[in-house]
């Protein structure tokens, strides 16, 4: 991690995002953004044309569980050629969580995004596949909510038939 | 001693019953159901070291309408139980079933809704192994219990 580079990276994010930039923790090894959510997608293509992110590591979502704002989704973004790692941190209310798809600039979003619908009920505006991926199609909640009991809702997810075919 | 004195004329006597079970008890061949760590020990179980040939089970068969005992051995989740019950509807009886390890008996530490607690909740389970992971000697503890109750339920019908 060269520091220098950091920085310089970092201030150009500055001059780009102005007053969509929210906050930067810098405490951690690696900064995290909180951006505004209208400026994702514009962001996520500044940070792989011009700053060189060429690798989405991973997509995820947590659940604070407050009022508002209610979800938020981190973006893992990686510089092969700076060796930076940065993390994009976004905002979802309850009552409507959708984002705008990466998809289109990075494949490896595809399935992070569908673990994180899968999840979180948090859908992806444009995505072009946008299914379960652990569960099973036609269940109905979304486990990694803080309401979701730990052990599940009996009954929701079928257990095959133990009658054997014949008498 | 000859064998002449035992066998005679190179007849024995025996009730078919008592043929079918020695010759079932000696060899159970198993279906390995490999879904998580406890794979691994069963595997170590069939090698050279544990030799598992010496109770008639080395002969991993993967398919099922070769195989006699199933041994589940890993944490079952409700997508994968569709898959196993499949594969135990096609194995022809008789059949048995062994629960390896503590996330195949009863969900072990997986203590969440998408695993299945405990695999008896849709195969009649005949044996259960203890531990995280069993070391090979349990596997071949619950071979022979699964050879006892071979060896003491009746293999044909009696006559009443």
């Amino acid at each position: 991690m060269d520091a220098t580079i950091k920085e310089a990276i970092l201030q150009k994010v500055r001059d780009r995002l102005g007053n969509d930039l929210h906050l930067v923790y810098e405490e951690y090894a690696y900064p995290l953004l909180r951006i505004n959510q209208e400026v994702l997608h514009d962001t996520c293509r500044f940070f792989k044309e011009e700053l060189h992110f060429s690798y989405l590591n991973d997509v995820f979502a947590t659940d604070r569980f407050t009022s508002e704002d209610r979800f938020e989704v981190i973006y893992h973004l990686i510089s092969l050629r700076e060796q930076q790692r940065f993390f994009l941190k976004v905002y979802v209310d309850e009552e409507n969580p959708v984002l705008p798809t990466v998809t289109d600039l990075w494949n490896s979003a595809n399935w992070n995004e569908r673990e994180v619908y899968d999840m979180f009920g948090i859908r992806f505006d444009g995505h072009p596949d946008l299914r379960r991926i652990f569960l099973p199609e036609d269940f109905k909640y979304f486990p990694l909510r803080k309401e979701f009991p730990l052990l599940g809702v009996p009954g929701s997810i079928e257990l095959p038939s133990s009658t054997p075919d014949h008498d | 001693m000859s064998l002449d004195r035992v066998m005679g004329e190179g007849f024995f006597t025996t009730t078919i019953d008592a043929l079918t079970k020695w010759g079932r008890s000696n060899a159970v061949w198993p279906m390995p159901m490999g879904l998580a760590c406890c794979a691994i020990e069963m595997m170590a179980f069939a090698g050279p070291k544990y030799d598992a040939a010496r109770f008639g089970s080395e002969v991993f068969r993967f398919s099922p309408r070769q195989s006699d005992v199933m041994i589940v051995a890993g944490w079952c989740t409700y997508k994968m139980s569709h898959a196993i019950r499949r594969v135990w509807d096609q194995m022809p009886d008789p059949k048995w079933c062994i629960a390896m390890g503590a996330c195949a008996s009863t969900g072990g530490m997986h203590r969440c809704y998408g695993v299945v607690q405990g695999v008896d909740n849709f195969l009649p389970v005949d044996a259960y192994i203890s531990g995280c992971p069993p070391r090979p000697e349990s596997v071949i503890n619950a071979i022979m219990k699964i050879q006892d109750k071979i060896k003491e339920e009746q293999s044909l019908k009696l006559d009443s």
